[in-house]
């Protein structure tokens, strides 16, 4: 997956830092509550606002969803990891510094399997999932010469997980990300949702002529959907092939998705403030965790989607792209078993993702809020399989059951659209069809076609 | 270990303290003193030795995932110099 340039083939390289909320009820460091919405600053400890004197306490449940989220990613879980001071200063950060992991981080090396549209896979590498504080949150446009700060996001832990530098294009990127945040949600650590923010991406894109080193890379920061870190990847990697081919040099540096305008620009002009003298925080102790821990969260962790497609593929004997489709939510997976379950489940698969995901779509609803249930689907499916219905009319009365909610016996009764099988009666209606057109008949007969 | 005025200049400009240009040579002598001093511990072999994070023999607490605080705003925002509407507010920072 490379980009034409005009002096030939340039390979793009790029990597992943994902930032996860973790779904907890109370943050990182201190008591106070993660929910998303609420007025400013009503969510906030003494802690979080890093008053004198206030101490972190680390909470368990963040620690084990991280590490939950190491075995869902096939990652080495360290047993002993140790937090870091990230030193800088921005007024969402009352204590001028984060509360990280640096060079002992919770989980190391894993891996992602993405899936591709020609239904083969490839596996990128994980570098590392550390455990860190979320900063607060500024308001820049309020007023006129005020920047307005809000610390309820202060102190939620986070999740950054750092992808190796594997990915080649912006097909791979998005195939990345749904993978991910897919892992994430069926392990219920983070709920994937980009528009609020949980989860949040910086992609690091550089080119290079193929077999060549990697070439210099820049940061983009600010993408907040799938969507757009494609369009960041692509407008950026042609960005740095054209100034290459020009003569140019990449400088390394952060830079800022706009989606309105669909580029990146600079965005730091200062490069010294990535001077962030990290140092091991003195107020908390190395975490350790022991086997016993890591074990029996090992052992409760859900079917992940890998599994589940596989589980598909051997069971249901359905394509590994079908197969992939089906289980990327974990409630749309559990919506075509109920469906599969004593049917065809070939059948039941093309129904599921072409009738049901496309009425869901055009309706903008998850699977949870479908107006058809798996139920009445797949009493819509034995109908087509015991030849009540064809599978043409089946279309209409999906479309009807879609519209009224009706399951699908009561629409065929109503509508009368019941298919006739028995032979003898269809050739006797045909028989009385041609009694009344003796004529035609007769002009068919004689030639006159 | 020798620190010069560029490297002490810089280390104030990141803590954000205000240093005169007539004082960095001063600083720097001091700074390296300082560096100089603790650089003995490199004498000592420390070799297989594990990194000791605390005299006392403890383990990390932890706390349940409970919610235990939030909602006092006013007490969150009772020293801020400054505060509308219920946030902090500062001098504008956008570059």
């Amino acid at each position: 997956m490379g980009i034409q340039g005009a002096t030939g083939e340039w390979e793009i390289v790029i990597g992943c830092e994902v930032h996860a909320q973790i779904v907890s009820k109370a943050k990182l460091f201190s008591g106070a509550p993660t929910d998303f919405g609420a007025e400013p600053n009503t969510q906030v400890s003494l802690v979080d606002a890093a008053m004198p004197g206030m101490l972190p306490v680390i909470n368990g449940e963040c620690v084990r969803q991280a590490v939950r989220t190491g075995l869902g990613l096939k990652a080495e879980i360290n047993r002993v990891s140790i937090f870091d001071r990230k030193n800088y200063f921005y007024p969402d950060l009352p204590a001028g510094y984060q509360i990280s992991q640096w060079t002992h981080p919770i989980v190391g090396k894993g891996e992602v399997l993405l899936d591709l549209p020609d239904g083969k896979t490839r596996t990128v590498g994980i570098t590392r999932l550390h455990l860190e504080q979320d900063a607060g949150k500024s308001l820049h446009d309020q007023h006129p010469n005020q920047t307005y700060v809000d610390l309820n996001r202060a102190g939620v832990a986070l999740m950054e997980i750092v992808s190796e530098p594997d990915l080649r294009g912006s097909e791979e990127v998005g195939a990345y990300l749904r993978k991910l945040r897919s892992i994430l949600r069926y392990l219920g650590t983070c709920d994937g949702n980009m528009e609020e923010g949980s989860m949040r991406c910086d992609v690091n894109v550089s080119v290079r002529r193929p077999g060549e080193p990697y070439g210099t890379r820049c940061e983009i920061k600010n993408v907040n959907s799938v969507r757009f870190a494609m369009q960041a990847v692509e407008y950026e990697a042609r960005r740095q092939v054209d100034l290459l081919e020009d003569g140019g040099t990449i400088r390394q540096e952060t830079r800022l998705f706009d989606s309105a305008k669909g580029e990146t620009r600079p965005m730091r002009s200062k490069e010294e403030a990535h001077d962030y003298r990290y140092f091991p925080d003195p107020d908390l102790l190395p975490l350790r965790l022991s086997e016993d821990c890591v074990e029996e969260l090992r052992a409760a962790l859900p079917e992940l989607p890998d599994d589940k497609k596989e589980r598909f593929i051997t069971e249901y004997s359905l394509q590994p792209y079908d197969a992939g489709v089906l289980v990327a939510e974990q409630e749309n997976a559990a919506y075509y078993e109920k469906v599969a379950k004593g049917r065809d489940p070939k059948l039941a698969a093309n129904w599921v993702i072409g009738e049901l995901f496309g009425a869901l779509n055009k309706k903008g609803v998850p699977v949870t809020a479908s107006p058809v249930s798996a139920e009445d689907l797949g009493g819509l499916v034995d109908l087509i399989a015991d030849d009540t219905i064809s599978g043409r009319i089946a279309k209409d009365v999906f479309a009807e059951m879609v519209e009224t909610g009706k399951p699908a016996a009561a629409i065929v009764e109503e509508k009368g659209l019941r298919q006739v099988t028995d032979t003898g009666a269809i050739e006797a209606a045909i028989a009385q069809v041609l009694a009344g057109e003796a004529e035609k008949v007769a002009d068919y007969k004689g030639g006159n076609r | 270990m020798s620190l010069d005025k560029a490297t002490v200049a810089g280390i104030a400009s990141l803590a954000r303290i205000r240093v005169g240009e007539e004082e960095l040579e001063d600083l720097a002598g001091e700074l390296s003193k300082i560096l100089d001093f603790v650089e003995q511990l490199e004498e000592v072999d420390t070799e297989n030795v594990e990194a000791m994070a605390s005299v006392a023999a403890m383990e990390l607490r932890r706390r349940a995932d409970e919610v235990t605080e939030g909602d006092q705003r006013d007490k969150i925002l009772a020293n801020a110099p400054e505060a509308t509407a219920g946030f902090f507010t500062v001098p504008k920072v956008v570059e």
